[in-house]
């Protein structure tokens, strides 16, 4: 019955429509629509209902790992092999023995793995933004014999994978004596074609009236870059150093490959070597994982929104 | 005439300048290593003699016969077996939270979590989670025996070679799920005219036929897109998880080819070995990106 009025209903406002080419009726006809289909309250908040269940059903396996990496890194080292305890003690903190995070810092030279990862992290970071901004504003902007070519070039290392080229940069930096120290850690992961591309792409996107003014007032190419390009480009550079600051933190490989002295390790080698000394110490083990990933979250809690725009620009770029 | 001429050459030497310390890099650790690492892959070399010892291709030919070779693009491919999962799941992910429910924001904000703390801290955290003994996932499914009144034991996971590569996958997808693909999809999915939701709706169209005929073909694009970035990032993909959790075991069974090369390159020091396969690898990334790019250069004429 209901059916069958529906169908009605569905007949006469496509005849409407038909009849119709203003926009703003056929707005109005699709409102009848949804106003004809909420009639039926009860199955559309069911359906919104299970929907949302899913979702927290999804976000919590999403967030369980992390929740037991918490009590884990909380727990008293004997306690987390007992056989009898409760599910829900699996998974929220009984004891609070911040010994753990105390004791990370005496086992290994944390805090020299810690700070060196802030400084081999900033580095590249600022190194990345500030060459591929430079580079990119002269693809961008201005017109020099064989641009084209040479950002051809680059373009096409960038489908080239970091595998080919780790084997004869490393050889190189052997070559030079560098292996083993913070240059080698830091100067391969500075200059980088996809940052200069992802900017120059950008760079294309603003508005040229306002250098053509400051041209003409005789501004120098270093003034319109530096007051006009890149204060209009905040969110491309933004993105651009949040991206590269988070894969320098977590790049295991080439530390690994750069150098081997314990006093020169980044984070992420310390902590493979940490697990490699103390396998079974697994409260310190989440503690110091803990300790890792705490200023990635900080840094994505804040920037949340440049993530979301960097992937989107990343997707047009097709 | 005269002053045209010397403003062009002022913005030449302006544009090079702005070029010069990107373009160094550019030609130390990019362009000429390139060239080296092709060099390298036709020779011979330890570090230690005096320099690389040409082969021709004989490094090649030892490659199509290497046993070890065969099996770890095999693990390679069988771990890209996450890649489907996860971006079905991403899709579903990004349709849900396209439905304008309460807590989008914080939903989006949790399933983006594991992707953001990828990385050696992760998976050692997994590493505990897959211990047979005392690990999240056994310990739960023996609580959950209990409960019915069952003893049920978990599988060794990453210990046990058959079950090693399923682990990753589950990881992986977990890893990724929530993570840029399904941003992208949630971008697509509302970059989709209201309209033809409108006409369809208008026709009589049922939620699975508007997706099926609209949606579906409307996000394409992105899913071609997401799917070509996963393959070209799965062929490289597998170094840092085996290395913290495996060290590419039980039995080479997480190796993968850019593990292999590492071993090679590093651990044995086969310069011109491990060459040889970052330009396999690389023969297997460019087909794909020109597949991709002869796609979007259609589809942009279209749109």
């Amino acid at each position: 019955m209901g059916n069958h009025i529906d169908s009605l209903i569905r007949e006469e406002m496509k005849q409407e429509i038909f009849a119709s080419v203003s926009r703003s009726k056929r707005k109005k006809v699709i409102k009848v629509v949804t106003e004809l289909k909420e009639k039926s309250p009860l199955k559309h908040k069911l359906q919104r209902a299970v929907l949302f269940l899913a979702l927290l059903a999804g976000a919590i396996s999403m967030a369980a790992p992390f929740l037991w990496m918490v009590s884990t890194s909380l727990a008293d080292p004997g306690q987390i092999f007992s056989e009898n305890r409760a599910w829900w003690q699996e998974w929220l903190p009984t004891s609070f023995v911040w010994k753990n995070y105390v004791k990370v810092w005496s086992v290994v030279p944390f805090a020299k793995f810690y700070l060196n990862s802030i400084f081999v992290s900033l580095c590249i970071t600022f190194g990345q933004v500030a060459t591929s901004a430079m580079a990119a504003y002269a693809f961008a902007r201005l017109n020099f014999p064989g641009r084209d070519r040479l950002f051809f070039g680059y373009l096409a290392t960038m489908m080239i994978p970091g595998a080919v080229t780790m084997i004869p940069v490393f050889i190189l930096l052997r070559h030079f004596g560098w292996i083993d120290t913070y240059k080698a850690l830091i100067l391969p992961g500075i200059f980088s074609a996809y940052g200069t591309f992802m900017l120059r792409q950008f760079f294309l996107t603003l508005p040229k009236e306002l250098e053509d003014a400051a041209k003409i007032d005789g501004c120098s190419y270093l003034r319109i870059f530096w007051h006009i390009i890149l204060p209009l480009s905040k969110p491309a550079l933004a993105t651009l150093t949040t991206f590269t600051f988070m894969g320098a933190w977590m790049n295991l490989m080439w530390p690994l490959i750069a150098v081997n002295s314990i006093e020169k390790y980044t984070l992420p080698v310390g902590l493979a070597y940490f697990q490699g000394v103390h396998n079974t110490d697994w409260t310190l083990l989440m503690a110091a994982s803990m300790m890792m990933i705490l200023p990635i979250l900080i840094v994505f809690i804040f920037n949340q929104r440049f993530f979301v725009e960097g992937i989107k620009l990343a997707g047009i770029k097709g | 005439m005269k002053n045209g001429l010397r403003d062009k050459t002022k913005e030449t030497i302006a544009a090079y300048g702005f070029l010069m310390p990107n373009l160094i890099g550019f030609l130390l650790f990019t362009s000429i290593p390139v060239l080296a690492s092709l060099g390298l892959s036709f020779a011979k070399w330890d570090l230690l003699s005096d320099g690389p010892k040409f082969t021709g291709l004989s490094n090649f030919i030892e490659l199509a016969k290497d046993p070890f070779f065969g099996k770890y693009c095999w693990n390679t491919l069988y771990l890209m077996a996450a890649i489907p999962i996860s971006m079905a799941g991403s899709l579903l992910l990004a349709i849900a939270l396209n439905q304008k429910l309460k807590g989008t924001v914080i939903f989006r904000t949790i399933y983006f979590l594991p992707t953001i703390c990828s990385g050696v801290a992760i998976f050692m955290l997994w590493r505990l989670i897959y211990n047979p003994n005392f690990g999240l996932f056994n310990t739960s499914i023996a609580q959950f025996g209990d409960m019915l009144g069952l003893r049920l034991t978990g599988p060794n996971w990453w210990t046990d070679e058959a079950w090693a590569k399923p682990s990753f996958i589950i990881m992986n997808v977990w890893q990724s799920v929530g993570g840029y693909n399904m941003i992208l999809y949630l971008a697509a999915l509302q970059g989709v005219p209201r309209d033809l939701y409108d006409a369809a709706e208008v026709d009589g169209a049922n939620s699975w036929q508007k997706f099926w005929n609209v949606t579906w073909p409307q996000i394409s694009p992105t899913t071609f897109f997401i799917a070509t970035m996963s393959l070209i990032g799965g062929f490289q993909a597998g170094f840092d998880q085996a290395y913290v959790m495996t060290g590419g075991g039980p039995n080479g069974s997480t190796t993968t080819i850019i593990y292999y090369i590492y071993s090679h390159a590093f651990d044995w020091y086969h310069m011109g070995y491990a060459a040889a396969i970052s330009w396999i690898l690389f023969l297997i990334i460019f087909v794909i990106t020109i597949l991709k790019w002869s796609f979007f250069g259609k589809n942009i004429h279209y749109a």
